[in-house]
C-alpha cells in the first residue's frame, strides 16, 4: 500500500500535464496580440465631442468633486459665440487627470451631467516620468469628427442659449 | 426686557421674547423651517410661501373668555389653512407643526412650483454647491415633477444690471431679497420688479445701472444663482476654494471678510484670490460689505508687485539680495542716527507700526504718520471705550457726524448710522454741503468751509440741537476730513472732544475718527504723529518711507525727497517714491501674512494669510526687525503674534491683547454660514475672532488750535479737498472692474460758479494748472471748487486756487 499510492498520484498528475499539452492555450502574445476588452471595461478617460465638433464638457468640475482620489483638475472659462468650445455657458479651459492617482472607479462618468467624460478601453498607460502621468485636455479629448470644425468654433448668436445643454435621459 | 412667551414647536417647548417670528424661534432650537424670501436682517414679506407650517392656538371659550380645557391641557385649535412661519409672530400656548404631513406636503409643492421655472443650470451655476434652493430641494422636494419639462419658463440669461452685477432672469425665483436689501438696508432703491406673474423680472431703474456701492451684497443674499458679481462669475466652483479670514484694508471700518482662494492654471498655477465675501461680525459689518472692499483686492496679486529688493548703483535701481539691501541701509543710517525720519501710513498693521516706532525711538529719530487728517491723539483718550458699537445704538443715543461724507469715506458706517437712525437715534450731520446720510438725520447743520471747529463749538448753544447733544444719554461724535486738511481736522477733533469730554469712558460715548486708511487709528494709538511741514522736515534727512507714496501724491514732497540724504522705501509697488529711493524693500501684502488692524472703532482685529508670499517679499515687521538688528537694536521679527505680545506689554491701551484673545468668538444672531444656508445666503460664519476693543488713554489736555481762515478774493476760488470712494490709489486702480468707476480728474462746481467761469458740465477747467473735468452739483457752496483727493491734484487741505476755463 505504501508504495502504490504515491505512484498513482504521480500518474494522475502526469496525465493532467499530458492532457493540457493538447488543450487550447489561454495566453496570448501581448503586445503583438491584444484581447478585446469587455463592454464595461474602465480604462483611460476620453473627453467626448458632439457630432458638430463641439466639446461635450461644460467645465462644471463635478467629476473633480466626485473623484475619490482627487485626480482631476478642471478650470472653466466662458464661451462666446465668437469662440465657442461647448454648447453651454462655459467650457473646460484646463482639464487634467493624474493617471497615477486615478483608481478607475468611474465616478467621474457617473457625475458628468453631459456624458462628456467616458472611461474608454485604453489600458496601456505606462510612462517613464511622473510628470507624464498628468494627462492634459489635448490628450484626453477625442479627435474632431471628419465633417466637423475644430473648436473653438464661430457660432451664430442666439443658437446656444442654454447654460447646460438639454440632455435626454441616458439610455444604457 | 420683553415679555417672554412659551410655545411648542414640533413637540419641543421653547420660551422666547414677545414678537419673535415662528421661523426664528424654531431656528433657536435647531429646527430649520425652509425659507427663501425671509432674511433675518430684513422685514418679512411672506411672498415665497416656502415656510408654510401648521399653527394651532389655545381655543378660548367665547362665553367665559377662558381657555377651553381638554383634560388638564388647553384645547388647541388648528386653522383650516397653513400659515407662513416667517411672518407670524409667536403667541402664548401656540403649537407649531413644521413636520406634519400637511406642512411637509405644502413645502414640497411650493418647491415643485418654484422648479417649474428654474433651469437645471446647477452644474455651471456659480451658486451651485452653496445654493439654498439646491439644499432645500434635496431636503424637502419631490424627486419627480408633475409639470412638463418642455413648458419650462425660459428667459434671458446674461443681463448686466450694472457693470459689477449680472442677472440671470431664468434662475430668479422672485424672492425680492435683492430689491428689499437695496430698499431697506442700503437705502438706495435702484432695483425693482417689472411685469407680473411668470414674466416678473428684476430690473434696475438707476442710470448707470445698479448704482449702489452695496450692490455686491445682493449676490450674497440671493438664494439662487440669479445675481452674480462680474468678478467671480464663472470663476470657480465654491467647494474648490479655500477660505482665509481677513480684514478689509480699504477704510477704517475694518469689515471682517473671507478671502476665497484657488490654485489656477490661468494664472500660471499660482494661488489667487477668487472672491472676497463678508464674514459675520455683528459689531462691525454685520454680514455686509461695500463694493470697494469686495472688488479692490486685486492689488495684492498684481503682476507689477515688487518681488526683490532694489539698491541704487550708479544712479540706477538694481536687483540686490536682502543682505546687501539691509547692509546698505545700515551703512547709511549708522552715521546719521539722530536724523532718521520714519514716514509710515495707516496701511500697515499694528505690529509693523509698533516695530517702526521702536526703531525710530531707538535711533533717536522721528516716527511720522503720513496722512491728511489730524486729531488722532484725542481719539485715543476721548475715543469710544470697549462695549461700543453702532448696532447697540437707538433712541437714547445722539450721533453727531462732522465734516464727513460717510458714504464715500466709510460706506459701512453709513449703513450702520442709517440703521441706528431708523432705530430712533438722533442723527446730526454737520457739513458744508449736503451728504447722502443727511436724508436720515434729524438735524442738518450747514457751515461754510473754514468754520467747522467754530460751528461744532457753537452747536450746544443752538436750542434743539444743543439739547439733543447735551441731554442725550449717549453721545458719539464722528469727524472726518471732508473739506479739511491736517490742521482743520485737528481743530475739529478738539472741538468734538470738548463735546464728549464729560462722558469719558462710558460705553456708547466718545469720539471716532473717520480716517483715510485702515489702520490710522492704530498708528495714533502707537504714538505716531503727522507733520504739517513734511516738505521741510524731509530735506537733508535719512528717510525711511513705509507703505506711503508722498512723491506720487505731491510734487512738493517729491522735491523734498529728492533733497533727502538717503531714502529707503518699503512698498508693494515701485511707486513714484520708490523710484526716488536709494534702497527699495519689497513687502508682503496683508493677504500674504498675519497681522492686525485697529479699526476706527478702536477694535483690534486679526487677519490671516491667504496666499503664499510673492517672490522674496517679507512681512513689514520682519524687515523692520532686520534693519534694527543691523543697527544694533533688538526687535521682535519672528512672528506677528510675538510682536503683538511685546506691543501689549509696552503700550498701555493694548494691555492684555493677545492673538489668542483676538481669535475668540461667541455665538452671533442671526446664525449664518453653516451647513444649512437657509438664512444668510452665502455669508461666512465668524470662527476666527471678533476682535478686542482697546482701553482708553488717560485724558490729555485738549489743545486749542486756530486755523487760518481762507477767504478768497473776488476772482479766486476756494479749492476744497473731498474724499471719493474710488480714487486713483494703487489699491483701487489695479482692479479692472473698478477702473471705470474712478473716472477722470473731476472738479465739482455749483452751476452758478460754472456759469461765471463760462464752462458747462463736462467742460474742462484748469485748477492751479491742473486740468480737470467739470461736474455740476447744486449742493456745492458757491465760489467753491470741490476736488476729490487721489485723482491727480496735489491737494490735501483747503486752499485758494485759480480756476480757469481750459
Amino acid at each position: 500500500m505504501r508504495v502504490v499510492e504515491p505512484v498513482v498520484e504521480l500518474a494522475r498528475g502526469l496525465w493532467t500535464t499530458l492532457r493540457m499539452m493538447f488543450d487550447k492555450p489561454v495566453t496570448i502574445q501581448y503586445p503583438e496580440q491584444k484581447k478585446p476588452v469587455k463592454a464595461r471595461f474602465r480604462g483611460r478617460h476620453v473627453l467626448k465631442r458632439y457630432e458638430n465638433g463641439l466639446e461635450k464638457c461644460i467645465g462644471c468640475a463635478l467629476c473633480a468633486a466626485a473623484c475619490p482620489a482627487d485626480a482631476i483638475f478642471v478650470e472653466s472659462s466662458e464661451n462666446t459665440d465668437e469662440q465657442r468650445y461647448s454648447p453651454g455657458d462655459r467650457y473646460a479651459s484646463t482639464y487634467e487627470i493624474n493617471m497615477l492617482r486615478c483608481i478607475f472607479c468611474g465616478f467621474c462618468e457617473d457625475a458628468c451631467p453631459t456624458e462628456a467624460i467616458v472611461l474608454g478601453d485604453q489600458y496601456e498607460l505606462s510612462f517613464t516620468d511622473r510628470r507624464q502621468s498628468i494627462y492634459p485636455k489635448e490628450m484626453l479629448i477625442e479627435p474632431v469628427p471628419a465633417d466637423a470644425k475644430p473648436t473653438p468654433q464661430k457660432t451664430e448668436p442666439g443658437k446656444f442659449t442654454r447654460s447646460v445643454p438639454a440632455m435626454k435621459d441616458p439610455q444604457d | 426686557m420683553a415679555k417672554m412667551i412659551s410655545l411648542t414647536i414640533d413637540g419641543h417647548p421653547i420660551t422666547v421674547p414677545e414678537g419673535t417670528l415662528i421661523v426664528n424661534a424654531a431656528k433657536q432650537i435647531g429646527i430649520d423651517i425652509p425659507v427663501f424670501c425671509y432674511h433675518p436682517k430684513m422685514e418679512p414679506v411672506g411672498m415665497c410661501r416656502q415656510c408654510l407650517v401648521e399653527v394651532g392656538r389655545p381655543m378660548i371659550d367665547r362665553v367665559t373668555g377662558q381657555p377651553v380645557m381638554e383634560g388638564d391641557k388647553p384645547k388647541i385649535g388648528f386653522g383650516p389653512k397653513l400659515e407662513t412661519a416667517c411672518t407670524t409672530p409667536i403667541s402664548e400656548g401656540m403649537v407649531v407643526l413644521s413636520q406634519s404631513d400637511k406642512a411637509k406636503a405644502s413645502q414640497k409643492e411650493i418647491l415643485e412650483f418654484l422648479l417649474t421655472s428654474h433651469p437645471l443650470d446647477c452644474p455651471v451655476c456659480d451658486k451651485g454647491g452653496e445654493c439654498p434652493l439646491q439644499n432645500l430641494t434635496m431636503a424637502h422636494a419631490s424627486p419627480q415633477s408633475r409639470f412638463l419639462f418642455d413648458e419650462k419658463h425660459h428667459a434671458e440669461k446674461h443681463v448686466p444690471l450694472g457693470d459689477l452685477i449680472w442677472l440671470d432672469r431664468e434662475r430668479c425665483i422672485q424672492c425680492a431679497r435683492c430689491i428689499r436689501f437695496q430698499d431697506e438696508i442700503a437705502g438706495e432703491p435702484v432695483l425693482a420688479f417689472y411685469q407680473r406673474g411668470r414674466a416678473t423680472d428684476i430690473i434696475t431703474n438707476s442710470e448707470p445701472g445698479f448704482d449702489s456701492v452695496f450692490s455686491g451684497n445682493t449676490t450674497d443674499i440671493c438664494p439662487v444663482g440669479a445675481l452674480t458679481t462680474a468678478d467671480f462669475r464663472f470663476g470657480a466652483r465654491p467647494w474648490e476654494m479655500k477660505a482665509a479670514a481677513s480684514i478689509c484694508a480699504q477704510c477704517p471700518v475694518g469689515c471682517n471678510v473671507t478671502l476665497n482662494t484657488r490654485r489656477e492654471a490661468k494664472s500660471g498655477g499660482k494661488v489667487v484670490i477668487k472672491r472676497v465675501m463678508p464674514r459675520q461680525n455683528e459689531a462691525v459689518n454685520e454680514i455686509w460689505m461695500c463694493d470697494k472692499g469686495r472688488f479692490a483686492y486685486h492689488f495684492t496679486e498684481d503682476a507689477n508687485r515688487l518681488a526683490k529688493p532694489l539698491v541704487r548703483k550708479n544712479g540706477k535701481l538694481e536687483t540686490a539680495s536682502w543682505k546687501d539691501a539691509i547692509e546698505e541701509i545700515g551703512k547709511k543710517v549708522q552715521g546719521n542716527k539722530g536724523e532718521v525720519v520714519v514716514l509710515a501710513s495707516g496701511r500697515l498693521s499694528n505690529e509693523d507700526l509698533f516695530n517702526l516706532k521702536q526703531l525710530a525711538d531707538g535711533l533717536g529719530g522721528e516716527a511720522l504718520l503720513y496722512t491728511h487728517m489730524g486729531g488722532g491723539e484725542l481719539t485715543t483718550s476721548f475715543g469710544i471705550p470697549a462695549g461700543t458699537n453702532f448696532s447697540g445704538m437707538g433712541k437714547e443715543t445722539t450721533i453727531l457726524v462732522v465734516a464727513s461724507d460717510l458714504y464715500n469715506e466709510a460706506p459701512l458706517w453709513f449703513l450702520r448710522l442709517k440703521q441706528a437712525a431708523e432705530r430712533g437715534a438722533t442723527l446730526i450731520i454737520a457739513n458744508a454741503r449736503e451728504t447722502k446720510l443727511e436724508r436720515y438725520s434729524k438735524f442738518a447743520v450747514r457751515y461754510s468751509y473754514g468754520d467747522e471747529a467754530e460751528t461744532v463749538s457753537g452747536l450746544t448753544k443752538k436750542n434743539k440741537i444743543g439739547e439733543a447733544i447735551t441731554a442725550a444719554e449717549n453721545l458719539v461724535v464722528l469727524y472726518g476730513s471732508d473739506g479739511l486738511g491736517l490742521d482743520g481736522s485737528a481743530a475739529v477733533a478738539a472741538a468734538c472732544a470738548e463735546l464728549v469730554k464729560g462722558r469719558l469712558g462710558k460705553p456708547k460715548n466718545g469720539l471716532i475718527g473717520v480716517w483715510p486708511r485702515a489702520n490710522d487709528q492704530g498708528a495714533w494709538e502707537l504714538g505716531f504723529q503727522p507733520a504739517d511741514n513734511l516738505g521741510k522736515l524731509l530735506k537733508g534727512k535719512t528717510v525711511y518711507v513705509v507703505a506711503a507714496d508722498p512723491a506720487g501724491d505731491d510734487p512738493k514732497l517729491e522735491a523734498a525727497l529728492k533733497g533727502a540724504k538717503f531714502v529707503a522705501v518699503q512698498e508693494l509697488f515701485l511707486t513714484e517714491t520708490a523710484k526716488l529711493a536709494d534702497v527699495v524693500l519689497p513687502a508682503q501684502a496683508y493677504t500674504e501674512r498675519e497681522g492686525s488692524f485697529t479699526s476706527g472703532e478702536r477694535r483690534v482685529q486679526r487677519f490671516y494669510p491667504a496666499l503664499p508670499p510673492r517672490g522674496e517679499t517679507r512681512a513689514d515687521f520682519a524687515i523692520i526687525a532686520a534693519i534694527a538688528k543691523e543697527l544694533g537694536l533688538e526687535l521682535e521679527g519672528r512672528s506677528a503674534s510675538l510682536v503683538m505680545d511685546k506691543l501689549a506689554a509696552s503700550v498701555k491701551t493694548f494691555a492684555g491683547v493677545t492673538y489668542r484673545k483676538l481669535a475668540e468668538t461667541n455665538e452671533q444672531w442671526p446664525i449664518v454660514g453653516r451647513g444649512d444656508l437657509y438664512y444668510g445666503g452665502t455669508t461666512y460664519e465668524n470662527k476666527q475672532g471678533l476682535g478686542v476693543q482697546l482701553a482708553l488713554n488717560a485724558p490729555a489736555p485738549i489743545p486749542s488750535i486756530s486755523v487760518e481762515f481762507l477767504r478768497p478774493d473776488e476772482d479766486q476760488w476756494l479749492a476744497v479737498p473731498i474724499t471719493r470712494l474710488y480714487d486713483r490709489g494703487i489699491t483701487v486702480s489695479t482692479s479692472e472692474l473698478l477702473r471705470a468707476h474712478i473716472g477722470e480728474a473731476t472738479v465739482l462746481l455749483h452751476p452758478e460758479t460754472a456759469k461765471k467761469l463760462g464752462v458747462a458740465a463736462g467742460g474742462q477747467v484748469k485748477v492751479n494748472g491742473f486740468r480737470a473735468e467739470v461736474r455740476l452739483d447744486a449742493t456745492v457752496p458757491a465760489s467753491v471748487a470741490l476736488l476729490p483727493r487721489g485723482l491727480g491734484f496735489p491737494i490735501n487741505a483747503p486752499a485758494v486756487a485759480e480756476l480757469k476755463k481750459a
